[in-house]
């Protein structure tokens, strides 16, 4: 049985995954998990199996990755100009000039029966990593940090406007490429 | 208040890609009274925008599969 130590610097890959997933800058990723390296190591604690090792280490990276949030606020949430396109997201949905979908939307599966593989949630992270790294930010805050979207505007000093419509874009644009990229490839029309 | 009174004070009728938005909007933010009235009532009506409903389902659930997924070795 490696040593405890050895088992945290095991899963360092693992934990820089999530982190550069949610800060989407490399140098805030590492150190958010140094941080969580040296937490843990501070606190030796044995697990059954690694399973549980990995779902405290990302407990604890999850606190660190959200005083990262906090300590780069502004630059978080700062929109790249190349990022703010006019297009209008709803666009990729295809309608009409009348509102009506051009094609009605394809039929996804029963979303209550439906069992992620891991080859699915492969596909979710390229998906979610190749979002505008504000939206990305943004769209993980909600659904990795399970943030409400007012403890988010609060932690970066944001506009709920100005949040709204980056989720929107975010969630449309993540929907668009999990379809191309999943759906429209098992779906039968 | 009767129904014939309230379409005259509130608009209901909403465009599926109106209809869309409000799908989106709503995974981050309340709908208003109205917003949500509207969009039930045009779900009820339309065979295209539950199909957009479903999906947005599916992803609610698998964000929240993979949330709670720790992968294998």
């Amino acid at each position: 049985m490696p040593s405890f130590e050895q088992q945290v610097a095991d899963l360092r890959d693992y934990l820089l995954k999530f982190a550069r997933l949610q800060l989407r800058n490399e140098a805030w990723a590492e150190d958010a998990v140094s941080e969580v390296t040296l937490a843990a190591l501070a606190k030796p604690q044995s697990f059954e199996n690694r399973s549980q090792l990995k779902t405290w280490l990302v407990g604890i990276l999850k606190h660190k990755v959200v005083d990262a949030l906090r300590l780069h606020g502004r630059e978080v949430s700062q929109t790249d100009s190349s990022e703010d396109n006019n297009e209008d997201p709803l666009d990729y949905l295809g309608f009409k000039a009348d509102g009506h979908f051009v094609d009605p939307p394809a039929d996804w599966g029963n979303p209550e029966q439906q069992t992620c593989s891991r080859q699915f949630f492969e596909v979710l992270e390229v998906c979610a990593n190749q979002l505008p790294a504000v939206q990305g930010r943004l769209f993980l805050m909600r659904e990795w940090l399970e943030l409400s979207s007012e403890e988010i505007c609060k932690e970066l000093g944001l506009t709920s406007t100005n949040l709204y419509v980056q989720l929107h874009r975010a969630r449309l644009r993540l929907r668009a490429c999990l379809e191309l990229n999943w759906y429209g490839k098992t779906s039968k029309p | 208040m009767v129904w014939k009174d309230l379409k005259t004070v509130i608009p209901l009728r909403r465009t599926c890609k109106e209809a869309s938005a409000l799908m989106v909007a709503r995974e981050d933010r309340a709908l208003s009274w109205p917003d949500r009235m509207a969009l039930r009532l045009h779900l009820l009506a339309c065979k295209a925008c539950p199909r957009f409903e479903r999906q947005m389902l599916s992803m609610q659930n698998s964000m929240k599969q993979w949330r709670n997924y720790t992968a294998p070795d």
